[in-house]
């Protein structure tokens, strides 16, 4: 059992955690996730880790409630453990001086790419972000992305604050002013991620994306969590999550995550009529 | 009195196991188990033994069992062997203790595994388990010398208990949430309920041991972190773990699950029971295992028992003669209805427009001149392609070497297939101080062979210990 010490809520669905996890933080690096269980009956989530604290032993998450399990995590309050939290898992993000970086992330992707943003400046690297959100009030992390970027630009699709349309807008817009773009790392829904990579793979520049396959053990045991990176099958939990966006198949990855939808309206209404039973 | 039959174990019925995922066999009763012992022969040369590869004395267990001494049965048998209750349950028995039983010949051996279970299930039903006084081992600085074990599968279990009783303290780290490796994820709780599994790590506890699962050796604390952190030598355990696929298209369709994969939701994470767990498991009307191991009559027999499963199969490329499964796993497959599509094999799963399989593709094989392992080699039937429909696919085709840790080692020696290289006799590696043990050194094998590894190295971790840290 691993107690929450903090909650905050950022937005209507997203809320921050702390979990007092000493044995996640030890080795955590930017690019690392949990595999976290809320209650004894529940599912293993992967969720990123967003930050940590070395001296106390907390590990910070971001998540979204989407469905049965991030709901349950979601009533969870400060005092109260969480069932299970395993990890650091996966490879952690490949950190060297590439010069010039735009980091992108959509929605709940913002939290992944603010650890990466900022090792790869404390590495020396100049680093663009780009944020994405649907409209303002979904707007996350705003501060913290300065406080880790160069520069910030926040892009909503309804132009309710910062500039209007889609990140790709933004990235094409920053790479017409003509700066340099040695790298790009883009994490956020899938969509997103295919998006940027086919207009950064146009551009002729380098894009990691990390991606978020259904997994199960986080251990490389399952192989359900397998996507195909050019013409090679590699598990995302143990071999990234990772991987040069320009050779994912993004088409496969969108339909494999539809694998449980019906279970999972069967599992959430089950949660629901349960707590309305209470 | 030898010619008393071998005294067949009670079970549920094919038609009523199905329907639930109960323990198959009941297990003797007191009079069936003394009936059964009393057939034993107590040979001057009992040749049983040595076919059990942690060498119970079972000429012993079994007199005092016909003798009515079972508290006596079941302290022989612990002399040798830490997890009775399991092994009783899931050891390939003909090939072990009951190939070497000298009645093997009459073809009506003595049903040792059944006879060892009934000694463990007597004893957890009867015996208050205490803790026995362990004085500590301790090094120069006055405390108690520390062990880290990296996996909790039968082999890391057992060098923890050993090490526990000699006075060390042992700790093991587990990636999982629960504790018992292939035990608690991979073996069917009809074969092997999981409430057993509970009980011998609850043992180990009271014997001094920590158990810390959700801690992945190799990334959450690294070897050099636990040497740093005062353990005076660190056994690795973490099994083979990595499962194969069949490398033909469509293999990421949805629905189709690797066996481990499956056995975990159903095993660990309880899909059978869902809604009321959370984890879930999409089968279809109609399930393809492929393969014909243990693990494939596993994953076949568990999808039967699923609600609304109707018709499950499986693939395999050779004949009935070369099912590398248990005789016994496949006859309980067969009564439960398994079809068995034998001299078949895979080449393309098929799946309908929003991507869930809808048909494996297969052709038809022939059996061809023995090959170098002497099993006969097979080929494929030109034109022979044909399609079962089906809506899910499971290839349950054997496990790899697991890197998650033994890549993360440096000067760890690893074999050509990416096993660790650890002497067969004391489970040392290439590095001092470091052990391992079980399906990480020797490919996919059992657990009785993983605890039999377990045992040596925690007599080899001791000599060291001896020899270079204790006070
Ligand atoms: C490596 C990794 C890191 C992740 N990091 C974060 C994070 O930092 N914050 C966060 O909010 N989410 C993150 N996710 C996604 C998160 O794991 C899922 O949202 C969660 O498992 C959903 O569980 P649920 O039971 O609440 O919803 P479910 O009932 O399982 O699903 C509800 C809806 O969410 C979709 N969904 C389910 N699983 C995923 C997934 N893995 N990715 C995307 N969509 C999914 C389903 O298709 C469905 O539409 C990450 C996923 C991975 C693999
Ligand atoms: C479905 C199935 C059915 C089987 N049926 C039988 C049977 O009937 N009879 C029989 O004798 N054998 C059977 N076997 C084989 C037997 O279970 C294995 O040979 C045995 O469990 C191997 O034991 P082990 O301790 O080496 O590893 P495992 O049991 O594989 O345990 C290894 C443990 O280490 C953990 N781990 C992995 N990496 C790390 C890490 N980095 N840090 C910490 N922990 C880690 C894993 O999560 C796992 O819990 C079966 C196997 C399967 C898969
Ligand atoms: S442990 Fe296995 S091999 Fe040994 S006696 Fe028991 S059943 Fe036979
Ligand atoms: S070989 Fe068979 S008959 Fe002889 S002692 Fe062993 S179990 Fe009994
Ligand atoms: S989640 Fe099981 S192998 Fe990646």
């Amino acid at each position: 059992m691993y107690k929450i010490t903090l909650k905050r809520q950022l937005t209507k669905d997203i809320k921050l955690m702390g979990i007092l996890a000493p044995h996640v933080v030890r080795n955590a690096k930017a690019g690392n996730f949990v595999i976290v269980i809320p209650g004894e009956t529940g599912e293993r989530v992967p969720l990123t880790i967003y930050d940590w604290d070395k001296e106390s032993g907390v590990v910070y998450i971001i998540f979204q409630e989407v469905g049965v399990s991030t709901v349950k995590l979601g009533m969870m309050n400060e005092g109260d453990f969480v069932y299970s939290i395993a990890g650091p898992l996966g490879r952690h993000f490949h950190i060297e001086k590439y010069g010039n970086v735009v980091v992108v992330g959509g929605g709940v992707g913002v939290p992944a790419i603010f650890p990466i943003a900022r090792a790869l400046r404390d590495a020396g690297n100049s680093v663009t972000s780009i944020t994405g959100f649907r409209t303002s009030e979904l707007s996350i992390l705003e501060k913290e992305m300065k406080s880790v970027s160069d520069a910030v630009i926040v892009a909503t699709n309804d132009g309710s604050s910062g500039t209007k349309g889609l990140v790709t807008d933004a990235l094409k817009a920053l790479y017409d002013k003509g700066g340099k773009i040695d790298l790009v790392v883009a994490v956020g829904p899938v969509v997103m991620m295919k998006a940027v990579s086919e207009l950064t793979k146009q551009l002729g520049i380098k894009t990691i994306v990390s991606l978020n396959a259904l997994m199960l053990d986080g251990t490389g045991m399952c192989g359900g969590c397998r996507v195909t990176i050019g013409d090679k099958v590699k598990f995302s939990c143990v071999d990234g999550p990772d991987f040069d966006g320009h050779l994912v198949d993004f088409n496969e990855l969108t339909s494999r995550l539809s694998a449980f939808k019906a279970e999972e309206k069967i599992s959430l209404d089950h949660c629901k009529i349960h707590l309305a039973g209470r | 009195m030898a010619k008393k039959e071998r005294l067949k174990v009670r079970q549920q019925a094919a038609a009523e196991r199905t329907k639930n995922f109960d323990e198959v066999p009941f297990g003797y009763d007191d009079s069936e188990a003394a009936d059964e012992a009393s057939r034993c022969l107590q040979c001057k040369n009992p040749t049983c033994i040595e076919g059990c590869p942690v060498n119970i004395n079972i000429k012993e267990f079994i007199r005092q069992l016909s003798a009515g001494d079972k508290a006596g049965a079941i302290k022989t048998i612990k002399q040798s062997n830490s997890l009775p209750a399991v092994c009783g349950r899931v050891c390939p028995q003909e090939t072990q203790c009951e190939a070497k039983c000298v009645l093997l010949k009459t073809g009506q051996p003595i049903n040792i595994g059944a006879l060892e279970r009934y000694a463990a299930d007597w004893e957890a039903a009867n015996l208050k388990t205490e803790a026995p006084k362990i004085k500590p081992v301790t090094g120069a600085d006055g405390k108690q010398i520390k062990v880290a074990i990296a996996g909790s599968g039968p082999a890391g279990l057992t060098v923890a208990g050993e090490l526990a009783k000699l006075g060390y303290k042992a700790v093991i780290f587990e990636a999982l949430h629960l504790a018992g490796g292939v035990l608690v994820y991979g073996i069917p709780e009809f074969r092997l309920p999981k409430a057993i599994v509970k009980r011998e790590v609850e043992y180990l506890k009271l014997l001094g041991v920590e158990i810390e699962t959700n801690v992945l050796v190799g990334k959450s604390y690294t070897i050099d972190d636990l040497f740093a952190d005062g353990f005076s030598a660190v056994f690795i355990g973490v099994g083979a773990g990595t499962p194969s696929f069949m490398n033909i298209p469509g293999e990421n369709y949805k629905g189709v699950y690797s066996s481990n994969e499956f056995l975990t939701r159903m095993n660990l994470l309880k899909a059978y029971k869902f809604p009321e767990y959370d984890t879930p498991v999409k089968l279809g009307k109609k399930v393809a295992v492929v393969g014909a191991g243990n693990v494939a009559m596993d994953a076949a027999r568990v999808s039967k028992r699923f609600k609304g499963v109707e018709e499950v199969h499986i693939i395999y490329r050779r004949s009935d003669k070369e099912m590398p499964a248990r005789r016994e796993e496949i006859e309980h497959a067969k009564e439960e209805g398994i079809i068995m599509d034998l001299l078949t094999n895979p080449v393309q799963v098929l799946a309908d427009e929003n991507g869930f399989v809808s048909a494996i593709k297969c052709v038809k094989m022939t059996l061809c001149e023995p090959d170098a392992s002497g099993r006969c080699s097979v080929k494929a039937i030109a034109g022979s392609e044909f399609t079962i429909e089906v809506d899910n696919v499971i290839p349950a085709l054997g496990t790899k070497a697991n890197e998650l840790l033994t890549t993360n080692v440096k000067g760890l020696k690893l074999n050509r297939r990416g096993y660790i290289e650890a002497d067969p006799e004391t489970g040392e590696t290439s590095i001092p101080g470091i052990f391992a043990g079980g399906d990480i050194s020797t490919g996919a094998a059992t657990v009785i062979a993983a605890m039999g590894a377990g045992k040596k190295s925690a007599a080899a971790i001791d000599r060291y210990l001896k020899k270079n840290i204790s006070a």
